[in-house]
């Protein structure tokens, strides 16, 4: 493997093939121009990183629980920052969380908030794929309306999710840090250049990224990238960012594709295709369309 | 009436440094004189009545520039434990304080604190647990966690909170373990006393520089924190805690020893009050043992062979050694200030055990006090020792 590419995150993890996660923590890795420590919830990312004695980490690493990554990072930075004062250590480090959805639109949210309140020098990555994948697939409140989970299963009575997603960047933007990005790990360049950004900012920043999941999303794992790309062609995973405050949107599509192409590549939506849940593809469409509008109305 | 004690016990230490400064301090105020000559490096904090002294001391302590310390003012105690743990990791000597529903809503990462070996200093304020909601004192909240893996050190007035914060410290770093010292909440939390703070620089050649194994801020050798451990290796990580944790009972001697040296102030695992020919023996912990002392000493005056072992160093559980104190005691009578619901108060069940194993049958009864702050006065003490108050709660 790619020496520079696997610096700090090494093959021989066990992530499923055609996961998103790996390309997202490599992108932001990547763009790292001093050391690191990392903190990460309890997840995908961490369980297939570090089973004991093995370790894919060569960057101090922490894992403390699930719903404290960002909590957590709070008191490593503040440890530098004490011994820094106190001339016990010299050289610049930078510090990164990476959560899941669940750990950060769900269970995290709180300790996320406080840290960003607190604005402590740290980046904070959310890799969303829309569920408590490592748990089998239940829904989070970043699911999409409509899907398939195993605790919102589809029967008579039900088509899946009934919620639409809730807005983490607008909840992130709320706490007004200089920088916020929604980002897709299908275009990496993209991702690349927010990681940059994200990192140069001095206090907190975060990156929204988009991960599919290749088993409980239920498509091929060679089709990762393409599904990534459908969902922001299809305008259902913007790319934009906010930084000191103006919005810039970082991807127009020179035609509009409808979300349909997007929600066939996946099991989880299958069902949205049966006649009788038609209505639901269609407000499906209204809801990507209005949040499409109103971001570009505030890129404008 | 002991706080006269002590100051007599004091003018006649030959120990006595006229460099030690006399200060009348509430319990939590004492805990923060102590973590501010120890030199904290960092202490995420969140109130809770009746913890608040302590942190509250603490901020007054930065807001005047008296302390280093990089105070982190976190949202909830569940991220002061999580901050703790990061800072603590990283390579940062860390204390926070807690009380109640703030160390009930800890516990989840109480575990990953003492699981890493993070020598965590945390001052509880003891008190009830809701429901009902009560801000007053018990030691429910701390009998939530005694089995979190952590040291846990029960103090009786604020001088033992001063002393046990600095010998805690050197405990905690030593065998690599988290340590609770706890004092009662309001009882001593929120009483002032009058008592004798040591030179900051004798505290902190007795404290010595942190050195931390491993941090993660040594970038140059990274390591893995919170590692996934399965069948093949978990079991093996947790007997070694086990094994920190019963060491800490000979290094727990051997420190307070040294401490002695330092303080003329003598703090053995447990404190035998009158013991040497105790036929009735009370076993209890923290404010009410200072009531109970003068019980026993106007009962002595009467002729009564009567005694008191305080718990100090709670976890580890010293079962031996207690044994071997009460084995010429021809009646037993243990107070607790918690419940265990469904089964025998948390004193009882470790007496209990500690007798059985030495093969020492005692008559032993059991009492719970002190609930939710109630009041337990000299008069309820004399009479248990009187066996007039039959076994049960003393209200």
């Amino acid at each position: 493997m790619n020496k520079e590419l696997a610096k700090y995150y090494s093959a021989g993890h066990s992530a499923c093939a055609g996961c998103g996660f790996p390309a997202i923590v490599r992108a932001v890795l990547g763009e790292l121009k001093t050391d690191v420590v990392i903190a990460n919830a309890t997840g995908c990312l961490e369980v297939t990183s570090t089973l004991y004695p093995y370790s894919a980490w060569k960057a101090p690493y922490i894992h403390n629980a699930f719903e404290n990554a960002a909590a957590t990072i709070s008191g490593v930075e503040k440890a530098y920052e004490s011994l820094k004062k106190k001339g016990k250590i010299r050289k610049k480090i930078k510090f990164i969380a990476f959560g899941g959805d669940g750990g950060t639109y769900d269970i995290g949210l709180q300790s996320l908030s406080g840290a960003l309140e607190r604005g402590h020098n740290f980046l904070y990555v959310c890799y969303d794929n829309g569920g408590y994948m490592n748990t089998g697939n239940q829904r989070s409140s970043a699911t999409p309306y409509g899907a398939f989970t195993e605790t919102t299963p589809t029967g008579k009575e039900s088509f899946g999710k009934i919620e639409t997603r809730k807005n983490l960047m607008e909840i992130v933007n709320a706490h007004r840090i200089q920088y916020l990005a929604q980002a897709n790990v299908a275009y990496l360049a993209d991702l690349k250049k927010k990681a940059k950004k994200a990192l140069e900012t001095d206090g907190p920043s975060f990156l929204l990224v988009f991960s599919p999941c290749t088993n409980n999303w239920k498509f091929p794992t060679s089709q990762y990238v393409n599904v990534g790309k459908l969902a922001t062609e299809t305008n259902f995973w913007p790319l934009y960012e906010i930084e000191n405050g103006e919005h810039k949107l970082n991807f127009e599509p020179k035609k509009i594709t409808p979300v349909t192409e997007f929600l066939k590549t996946q099991g989880r939506f299958k069902h949205l295709f049966k006649e009788e849940n038609k209505p639901h593809l269609e407000e499906i469409q209204k809801l990507v369309n209005e949040e499409f509008a109103r971001i570009a109305n505030l890129c404008e | 009436m002991r706080i006269a004690r002590y100051e007599c016990a004091h003018a006649n230490n030959k120990f006595m440094n006229k460099k030690n400064k006399k200060l009348a301090l509430t319990g939590g105020a004492a805990a923060a004189e102590a973590l501010k000559q120890i030199e904290i490096d960092v202490m995420p904090i969140y109130p809770i009545t009746p913890q608040t002294t302590i942190i509250e001391t603490y901020a007054g302590f930065e807001a005047n520039g008296e302390v280093e310390t990089e105070m982190i003012k976190v949202e909830s105690e569940h991220s002061a434990m999580s901050a703790a743990i990061g800072a603590s990791s990283a390579g940062a000597r860390t204390a926070t304080a807690t009380s109640s529903q703030g160390l009930a809503l800890m516990h989840e990462v109480l575990y990953i604190a003492s699981g890493f070996r993070l020598p965590i200093m945390m001052l509880v304020s003891a008190r009830a647990l809701a429901s009902p909601i009560n801000i007053h004192g018990d030691h429910s909240d701390v009998m939530g966690c005694r089995d979190s893996g952590w040291i846990q050190l029960f103090c009786e007035n604020g001088q033992e909170v001063y002393d046990k914060t600095i010998i805690g410290m050197k405990l905690a770093e030593k065998v690599k373990l988290p340590i609770m010292v706890i004092m009662d909440g309001f009882n001593t939390s929120h009483s002032v006393e009058n008592l004798e703070i040591l030179e900051t620089k004798v505290v902190q050649e007795f404290v010595g520089e942190f050195e931390a194994i491993s941090p993660l801020l040594d970038t140059e050798n990274p390591v893995t924190y919170g590692a996934v451990a399965l069948q093949n290796s978990y079991f093996e990580f947790r007997i070694d805690q086990e094994e920190a944790m019963k060491s800490a009972e000979e290094e727990y001697e051997k420190i307070a020893k040294d401490f002695e040296k330092i303080s003329g102030r003598k703090y053995d695992i447990f404190e035998e009050y009158r013991l040497e020919d105790a036929e009735k023996i009370m076993v209890l912990t923290g404010s009410a043992a200072g009531t109970a002392k003068v019980i026993v000493d106007k009962l002595r005056e009467n002729g009564e062979k009567v005694g008191i072992l305080k718990i100090g160093l709670f976890r580890p559980f010293p079962h031996k050694k207690i044994a071997e104190s009460l084995k010429n005691a021809k009646e037993i009578i243990v107070l607790d200030r918690a419940q265990s619901i469904g089964t025998y108060p948390p004193f009882y069940s470790e007496i209990t055990k500690s007798l059985y194993e030495a093969k020492e049958i005692k008559k032993i009864k059991s009492y719970v006090y002190g609930l939710g702050g109630r009041d337990i006065f000299q008069k309820q003490i004399e009479d248990v020792f009187a066996g007039k108050i039959e076994g049960g709660y003393i209200k």
